[in-house]
C-alpha cells in the first residue's frame, strides 16, 4: 500500500481510531470498569436518545448545515402529552404511542412547512419551536412531574429494571442466550450480505474495489458485534432501547446510502441549484428532513419518559446539542452534503464513552461539560485541517 | 533591447503525486505584454501562483529573479510590495461593498482605527478614471456589469502600484465589445511602461495584444514566440499548445439529416423574477428540427439564458407566457422534473454554480438527473450506477483516475464532460447547451463539438447558446440572433458571417432606442 492510499485510509477512519484511543484511555483511567457488562448496558440505554436524535439531525445537517434547535423541547412536549394520555386519560399504550409519533410528525411538519416552502431560516424557525414547545410542556404538565406507571410502556421503551428483551431460550442465571444468538445471527446476516454483494459484482463484471479491505472491515465489524453481544449476555441481555436504536439506525442507514431520497439529501447540501435543475423538488427534500426530525424526536421522547418513568417539564434540555455534536464529531460537514449514519453512530458512541468514562472516574459535572465542549471543537478542527491538507 | 524585468528559472513544483511544473523558464521584458497559453491543466495558473507567492518560497524549486534580484515571496503581500499584482479568473470583489471599499480592501486609506473615506473615494475615482470608469466610487459592485467589475479589478491593481500585472483569463466572462475595450486598455498601459502577463484561451486576443507568447504544455515550457519574428497565427499557437496541428477546429458532421420539427416555442415572453415589470424575453419564437444544431448568438444579457431556463420547466422568471410545442403537441411544463420527463435537457453555462455538485464523485453527478434509471422502487443500484458512470466516462473520454473522483478536482473541460454525461444519461430529445465550451481549452472544445455531432447524428436536437462567434458559425445549421430579449434575426448556415450577426444586433438596438 503506498503512502497516499494509507493517508486516505487513515483519514477515512480517523474517528474510529480516536474512538479506540479514547476507549483505551478510559479503560486505563477506570481500571477496566468501563468495560464491565453493566456499564456497557448503561452506555447504550443512557444514550439511546442521542442515537435516535442524531440520526434525524444528520438529515437536516445534510441539506446544508441546517440544524434543528427544537428537538429537546419537542422530546419533552411529546413525552408530556404522552404521559397525560396514558396516565390521566388512561388511553391504551398502543394508541398513545401512535398518537405520540403522529404528534411528533405534525410538529415536525409545522416547522418544515415554514422552512421548506417559505424559506424561513431553519435556525430561526426551530429556535421558535424550542421556546414554544418548552412552554407548552410546562402548560401540559402544570409545571409538575407526572409519574409513568404503565408497565407495558416502560418495558417496551427501555426503562426501569426489566427493560430487557426476555430470555425466552431459558438461559437461567448464566449467559443470556438471546443476546448471544442475536449477535451471532447479526454477524451471519452481515457476512451473507457482504459476500453476496461481492459475488454479484464479480458475476456482472463490475469493479470489485479492494477485496482485502472489504473483508478486513467485515472481520472487524463482526468482532465488535460479537464482543458487544457477549458483554450484554453477561449482564441481563439486550436492553429494549437498543432494539429501537438499531431499528432507527438500520432504516436510516439504508435510506441515506441506498435510496433516491437519501441521495437527494446529499445533493441538496452539495449544490441546491444544480439539484433543482436536475428535476428534483428541493423544497420537498427540506420538508421531509424536518418532518422526519419531529417524528424521531417523538420516539426519543418516548425513550426518555420510559427511562425516567416520569414526564417532567425540564426533560430534553440540551438534547439538541448532543445530537448536533454527535453529527459533527461523526464527520458531518457544517456546510452540508457530507456525513453518514455510521459516522454519526461513531460520534454518538464517542460522546457516550466520554460521559460514562468521566462519570465512573468521578470527574466533576462541570468539568465534564468543559471536556465535552473541547472534544467537539477538536473533532471539527481535526476534520477541517485534515481536509485542507489533503487538497 | 529592453531590460528583463522578470525571469523565472527552472521552476519545478510538485503536488503529492503530480509534477505540475517541470523546469519551466519564463522571461518577461519590461514594458511588454506577454501571453501565457496552454491547455487547461498545463500549469499556467500554477506558475503564476508560484510567482505571486500563493505557493510560498520553499515549496518549489528554482529561482524567481525580479528586477535584478532573487525573490523569496512567502505570500501574496510580499509579491504585491514589489509591484507584482495578480488578478484572478474568478473576480474577487464583494458585491455589497462599494467600488471604493473594494479597491482598498486590505489596503485601507487612513489609520487602522479610522478609515479616511474622503481619501478612499477620491483616490478610487482617480484610478477608476485611468481605466475608463465614470461611475461614482460609492456605487455598489453588484450594481455594475461584469465588464466593469473586471475594470474595477484592474483599478484595484493600479491602486497597489502594480508594475507587473498578471491577468488570469480576464475576458472569460466578458462579451466581445467589453473584451476588446479591456485589451485596448492593456495596450494603453503598455505605452506608459506597464508590464503585463496575460493568461487566456482566446487566441484571437493573444494575436491582438501580445508581444511574446510562451506556450506551456504538460507543465513544461514548449516555446516562446516573438511578434515580428515568428508566425503568431492562431493555427501556429494551437499547434504549440496541443503538440499537433488541428486541421479543422470544428469537426465535420457526416450525414446531417434534418427531420421534423422537434420543439417549437411561440410568442414566449418572460419577466424578471425580482423586477417583475422588466421584460427579459420578449415575444420570442424559435423552433428546432430533429438532427439540427441551432445556434443562439447575442451579447451578454440578450436574454438567451433566460429564454432557455424558462423553457426548461419555468426554472427562471415570472409571468411566463407563450406556447411550447414538443413533437407538435402543446405541453405545459411546471418544473424541471416535468421538463426532463418530456425529454428536454438544459446544460447550464454555470457548471460550478448550477450544474455540478463539486464535492461529490463523478458517478453521483452523472446519474443525478435520472436516478430512476438506476434504481428500482427508489432503491439505488450502486453497481449499476458505477457501470453507467464508467460507460459515459469512456464514451466522452473524460480524463480521470476513477469515477469515484470528486468533480471539484477535475479540470474545466472534464467537468463540462461530466455535465454533458449527466444530461445525456437523462436521455433527452432536445438539448439546450448554454455556453458549452466556456473556459475550456482547444482540445477539449474539439471533443465537445464531436459529442454535439454525435448527438444530432442520433436524431436529437441541439440548441447551442454561445458568445463565441466562430463557434456559432462553425457548428450551427441555423442561427438565431438575440438582442435585448428579442429575436433580432435568423440566419442560415450558408449566409451567416460574423459581420451579419453583429449587424443584426446593431440594427435591432437602434430600432429599440
Amino acid at each position: 500500500m503506498d503512502k497516499a492510499k494509507l493517508k486516505v485510509g487513515i483519514q477515512k477512519y480517523t474517528m474510529i481510531i480516536v474512538l479506540v484511543l479514547v476507549m483505551l484511555f478510559f479503560t486505563w483511567g477506570t481500571q477496566g470498569k468501563i468495560l464491565l457488562p453493566q456499564n456497557i448496558t448503561n452506555l447504550i440505554s443512557q444514550n439511546a436518545y442521542v442515537f435516535v436524535l442524531a440520526t434525524g439531525m444528520l438529515l437536516c445537517i445534510l441539506t446544508g448545515g441546517n440544524i434543528d434547535l427544537s428537538v429537546g423541547s419537542v422530546v419533552c412536549f411529546v413525552g408530556a402529552v404522552g404521559g397525560v394520555m396514558m396516565e390521566n386519560m388512561k388511553l391504551p399504550v398502543v394508541v398513545a404511542v401512535i398518537l405520540m409519533l403522529l404528534m411528533g410528525a405534525v410538529i415536525g411538519a409545522w416547522q418544515a412547512f415554514w422552512i421548506a416552502f417559505l424559506r424561513i431560516p431553519p435556525f430561526i424557525t426551530t429556535l421558535s419551536g424550542m421556546l414554544v414547545f418548552r412552554g407548552l410542556s410546562n402548560v401540559v404538565l402544570g409545571g409538575k412531574t407526572l409519574p409513568i406507571k404503565s408497565e407495558m410502556f416502560v418495558r417496551l421503551f427501555g426503562g426501569g429494571a426489566n427493560c430487557y428483551v426476555p430470555d425466552f431460550l431459558g438461559g437461567g442465571e448464566g449467559l443470556n442466550r438471546v443476546a448471544l444468538l442475536a449477535g451471532i445471527l447479526a454477524c451471519v446476516i452481515y457476512i451473507f450480505v457482504t459476500v453476496r454483494g461481492h459475488v454479484n459484482r464479480v458475476k456482472k463484471g463490475y469493479d470489485t474495489g479492494n477485496v482485502g479491505a472489504m473483508y478486513g472491515k467485515m472481520v472487524v465489524i463482526c468482532a465488535v458485534i460479537l464482543a458487544v453481544s457477549y458483554k450484554l449476555a453477561q449482564h441481563k441481555g439486550i436492553p429494549t432501547s437498543l432494539v429501537w436504536v438499531l431499528i432507527v439506525v438500520l432504516i436510516y442507514g439504508y435510506i441515506t446510502s441506498k435510496t433516491t431520497i437519501g441521495r437527494y439529501f446529499y445533493a441538496v447540501g452539495g449544490n441546491e441549484k444544480a439539484t433543482k435543475l436536475s428535476g428534483i423538488n428541493t423544497d420537498k427534500v427540506y420538508f421531509i428532513a424536518y418532518t422526519n426530525m419531529g417524528l424521531l424526536a417523538a420516539l426519543a421522547g418516548m425513550l426518555t419518559i420510559a427511562r425516567m418513568t416520569s414526564a417532567q417539564p425540564t426533560y430534553g434540555q440540551n438534547y439538541e446539542m448532543d445530537a448536533i455534536g454527535s453529527c459533527f464529531i461523526g464527520g458531518a460537514s457544517a456546510y452540508g452534503g457530507i456525513g453518514t449514519v455510521p459516522g454519526v453512530i461513531v460520534g454518538a458512541v464517542l460522546m457516550g464513552i466520554i460521559n460514562q468514562g468521566m462519570s465512573i472516574m468521578g470527574t466533576d459535572q462541570n468539568m465534564q461539560k468543559v471536556v465535552k465542549g473541547l472534544v467537539l471543537l477538536a473533532a471539527v478542527i481535526f476534520d477541517v485541517v485534515s481536509k485542507k491538507k489533503n487538497s | 533591447m529592453a531590460k528583463i524585468l522578470l525571469e523565472m528559472k527552472n521552476i519545478t513544483k510538485t503536488f503529492p503525486g503530480v509534477k505540475a511544473l517541470d523546469n519551466v523558464n519564463l522571461k518577461v521584458e519590461e514594458g511588454e505584454i506577454h501571453a501565457l497559453v496552454g491547455e487547461n491543466g498545463a500549469g499556467k495558473s500554477t506558475l503564476m501562483n508560484v510567482l505571486s507567492g500563493v505557493y510560498g518560497y520553499g515549496t518549489y524549486e528554482g529561482d524567481i529573479v525580479y528586477d535584478g534580484e532573487v525573490c523569496k515571496f512567502h505570500d501574496i503581500k510580499d509579491s504585491e510590495e514589489k509591484g507584482i499584482v495578480i488578478i484572478h479568473q474568478e473576480l474577487a470583489l464583494i458585491p455589497y461593498m462599494s467600488i471604493g471599499e473594494n479597491m482598498f480592501l486590505g489596503n485601507e486609506r487612513g489609520k487602522k482605527a479610522a478609515i479616511n473615506w474622503d481619501e478612499t473615494y477620491g483616490m478610487a475615482e482617480k484610478y477608476m478614471k485611468q481605466v475608463g470608469l465614470s461611475e461614482s466610487a460609492r456605487t455598489l459592485v453588484k450594481d455594475i456589469g461584469v465588464g466593469k467589475q473586471q475594470l474595477v479589478e484592474i483599478a484595484k491593481a493600479l491602486a497597489k502600484n502594480a508594475k507587473l500585472l498578471i491577468l488570469d483569463e480576464p475576458t472569460s466572462s466578458l462579451n466581445e465589445s467589453d473584451s476588446r475595450a479591456l485589451l485596448d486598455l492593456l495596450l494603453s498601459f503598455k505605452k506608459e511602461g506597464m508590464t503585463c502577463i496575460i493568461i487566456t484561451h482566446k487566441l484571437n486576443e493573444v494575436s491582438y495584444v501580445a508581444d511574446k507568447i510562451t506556450v506551456i504544455r504538460d507543465g513544461a515550457t514548449i516555446e516562446t514566440l516573438v511578434k515580428g519574428k515568428d508566425d503568431l497565427s492562431e493555427d501556429r499557437i494551437i499547434k504549440g499548445m496541443v503538440g499537433r496541428e488541428i486541421a479543422d477546429r470544428f469537426p465535420k458532421r457526416k450525414d446531417s439529416k434534418i427531420g421534423d420539427v422537434n420543439m417549437e416555442v411561440k410568442d414566449w415572453t418572460v419577466y424578471h423574477p425580482l423586477y417583475t415589470e422588466r421584460k427579459v424575453v420578449d415575444h420570442v419564437s424559435i423552433k428546432v428540427h430533429k438532427g439540427e444544431v441551432v445556434g443562439i448568438s447575442g451579447l451578454m444579457g440578450a436574454g438567451r439564458t433566460e429564454l432557455a431556463k424558462s423553457v426548461f420547466g419555468r426554472s427562471y422568471g415570472t409571468n411566463i407566457s407563450g406556447t411550447l410545442l414538443l413533437n407538435g403537441k402543446e405541453v405545459h411544463l411546471k418544473n424541471a422534473k416535468d421538463a426532463i420527463r418530456h425529454k428536454l435537457a438544459y446544460v447550464t453555462e454555470d457548471r460550478k454554480g448550477d450544474g455540478l455538485i463539486l464535492g461529490n464523485p463523478i458517478k453521483v453527478n452523472t446519474t443525478l438527473a435520472n436516478l430512476e434509471a438506476i434504481s428500482s422502487h427508489s432503491v439505488i443500484d450502486k453497481d449499476k450506477e458505477y457501470a453507467v458512470a464508467v460507460e459515459y466516462k469512456e464514451k466522452l473520454k473524460t480524463k480521470c483516475p476513477t469515477v469515484e473522483q470528486n468533480v471539484g478536482n477535475l479540470s474545466g473541460g472534464n467537468q463540462q464532460k461530466v455535465l454533458l454525461a449527466k444530461w445525456m444519461f437523462a436521455d433527452p430529445d432536445v438539448l439546450i447547451l448554454d455556453e458549452p465550451t466556456r473556459g475550456i481549452d482547444v482540445g477539449a472544445k474539439y471533443e465537445i463539438y464531436c459529442i454535439i455531432n454525435d448527438l444530432v447524428a442520433a436524431g436529437k436536437s441541439v440548441i447551442m447558446i454561445s458568445s463565441e462567434l466562430p463557434e456559432i458559425l462553425g457548428m450551427s445549421d441555423r442561427i438565431y440572433v438575440m438582442n435585448e430579449g428579442r429575436i433580432a434575426g435568423e440566419l442560415n448556415r450558408e449566409e451567416a458571417t460574423q459581420e451579419k450577426i453583429m449587424s443584426c444586433i446593431l440594427k435591432s438596438s437602434s430600432k429599440g432606442e
